[in-house]
């Protein structure tokens, strides 16, 4: 072994699972159970959660705001759906991969427009580029559908065995287990000296530049690989719900996804999927208890949010778990001590 | 002698505003080379068209010999000339291991691992702690560097710098603001930087200057007024007059 005081134990053991994380993916797995009759909202959840960490990625890591993410999940969606009806692909999870490599591409491209520049440059061309799509999609109607959207999606049983109930319960479990499988490789991404680097460059350019960073090359990659993720997201919606419209481009919902990683709160990885189970929480409360006016209460839960500030919230929300988890940890260390002590 | 950093005529302008004129600067290898000049006098431009964020409109700059007016910032760190910041512009939520981790990482090649963790190659690992240790930072390594002491946040601010392996190092006014307690500290660091970097220090510190430099080179009005040894620039009219602030535009 090298002598290096610690450094490398130090390092590892920021990135280890911590409990309340395995506590999150247990609840998660366990709402399969729990709430057998609510498979729809769960499932909008999942994907709604994958798209807000996609947008995290960028946002909370690299710093790069975008108020045109559903360009990316719009070409997810069409190109999911289209796949399905011309049956080119029809095998959900291949599907599923192209549909979001064609996000990729798209990404890819666009980085270079979005890298540059202010944040108010990058809010604009990103809101351009996705009302750019939502128009191309509406001009080329013989392809998309228009304003009728896509008809006559079909989605074939998952790898040919599992086939979408009409309860929702196949369509949840495969936007879990996507959106798990994508958690895990941010996750791994993070914590890596990619990931780091990222936080770098979003502190400070100048001076990530100046220990060697290539802080364009790093932008670009995270940029793409987000919109990758936000492109699986909208090949989950259109398979799990068999329907792509104009609406996947619409800046309602870019918009809507700013606000979810804001009440989650960026760069932690879980702020999306937080957000994602809170806001559709909220907006269904709202929405069944004044049909017409939930976007006022969503409005008014986001200026507390700001003005109260996420961490008093969260510190008011986690009040009770955390007393638990203090607990549970101070018993096992007492357990422990006292184990080391009897022999 | 070898010169390691080189500039010929170089050029800036901002609008109307003439800020480097025709500046042609040589340090030699392993020199400790101060650049003096009063306030205004460019010294900060200077320091951005070296290391590339700012463009020059004129000249050239050559590391050991090597063109590298127009390359990217970082392609400079990666090839050798790097530098340290005036005021703070670390990483305030990183922790020393974190900082100097990054420049390490980068300069080994493996700033782009997206698939393995930091802390997981031994290479990389042993270079942060040797770093770390050198510069009496290992006890505060996992702190956030905000938290940090003034002074133990400029130590780390030149050995973020030196984990680069810098050819050719700008300091940039290393003991500003630092408390008299800690002062000894950054100086011994400076002191003690390996002699094979050669070291260009940006400085108002007219004790530190001296006490350091083997040469000088007075930058006024975006020009070079004197070059010489400590001794010579001392004696030199010319820049006493700067100093006494009589200005010499006449």
């Amino acid at each position: 072994m090298s002598n290096d005081h610690g450094v490398g134990e130090i390092s590892l053991r920021r990135a280890r699972w911590s409990a309340p994380e395995t506590a999150f993916w247990l609840i998660a797995v366990a709402s399969i159970f729990l709430f057998s009759d609510r498979y729809l909202i769960l499932t909008e959840m999942a994907w709604l959660g994958l798209f807000a960490l996609s947008l995290d990625l960028i946002l909370g890591y690299a710093g790069i705001v975008s108020l045109g993410h559903a360009a990316f999940f719009g070409v997810g969606a069409y190109a999911a759906g289209l796949l399905a009806v011309h049956g080119i692909v029809k095998e959900p999870v291949l599907a599923l991969l192209v549909a979001g490599l064609a996000a990729t591409v798209l990404g890819f491209v666009t980085s270079f427009l979005v890298i540059r520049g202010s944040e108010l440059s990058q809010l604009m061309v990103t809101l351009g580029i996705a009302l750019l799509l939502r128009e191309l999609a509406n001009k080329f109607s013989n392809i998309t559908g228009g304003f009728d959207g896509l008809q006559g999606i079909v989605i074939d049983p998952i790898l040919g065995l599992f086939s979408f109930d009409i309860f929702g319960k196949v369509g949840f479990i495969y936007c879990l287990a996507v959106l798990f499988v994508l958690f895990l490789l941010a996750r791994v991404i993070v914590n890596s000296p990619f990931g780091l680097s990222l936080r770098a460059i979003r502190n400070n350019p100048l001076r990530a530049a100046a220990i060697g960073i290539p802080v364009n090359r790093r932008l670009i990659a995270i940029y793409t690989l987000s919109a990758f993720y936000a492109g699986i997201a909208g090949a989950l919606f259109t398979q799990t719900t068999a329907l792509a419209s104009l609406d996947v481009f619409s800046f309602e919902r870019s918009a809507d996804l700013l606000l979810v990683v804001v009440i989650g709160g960026a760069g932690y990885l879980y702020g999306g999927l937080i957000g994602a189970v809170v806001f559709r929480i909220l907006q269904d409360v709202f929405s069944s208890w004044t049909p017409q006016f939930w976007q006022f209460w969503i409005g008014l839960v986001l200026v507390l949010i700001v003005l109260l500030g996420r961490e008093r919230m969260h510190r008011g929300v986690l009040w009770l778990p955390r007393l638990v988890m203090r607990r549970f940890t101070d018993a096992r260390r007492g357990s422990a001590a006292s184990g080391k002590a009897a022999p | 002698m070898s010169i390691a950093l080189e500039t010929i005529g170089l050029d800036k302008q901002f609008g109307g505003l003439h800020v480097t004129r025709n500046l042609s600067l040589k340090v030699a290898a392993g020199a400790r080379h101060a650049l003096i000049g009063p306030n205004g006098a460019g010294k900060t431009t200077v320091i951005n068209l070296l290391t590339g964020v700012l463009k020059a409109d004129g000249g050239t700059i050559l590391l050991e010999g090597a063109d590298i007016t127009n390359l990217p910032v970082h392609v400079r760190v990666l090839r050798g000339l790097s530098r340290t910041f005036q005021i703070n512009q670390l990483y305030a939520d990183l922790t020393p291991l974190e900082t100097v981790g990054l420049a390490v990482s980068e300069r080994l090649g493996n700033g782009g691992d997206w698939w393995r963790r930091l802390g997981s190659r031994a290479n990389v690992n042993d270079e942060i702690a040797e770093n770390l240790a050198r510069f009496h930072l290992l006890d505060v390594m996992n702190e956030p560097t905000a938290t940090l002491p003034y002074g133990k946040q400029r130590l780390l601010e030149i050995a973020v710098a030196i984990a680069t392996k810098p050819r050719v190092l700008l300091l940039d006014e290393p003991a500003a603001g630092v408390p008299t307690s800690e002062r000894q500290d950054i100086l011994a660091a400076v002191a003690g930087l390996p002699r094979d970097v050669t070291v260009l220090l940006i400085e108002h510190d007219m004790d530190l200057v001296f006490s350091f430099a083997d040469r000088i080179s007075v930058l006024v009005n975006g020009a070079l007024l004197v070059e010489g040894t400590p001794d010579e620039v001392a004696h030199d009219p010319q820049v006493k007059a700067v100093y006494l602030g009589e200005g010499l535009d006449a």
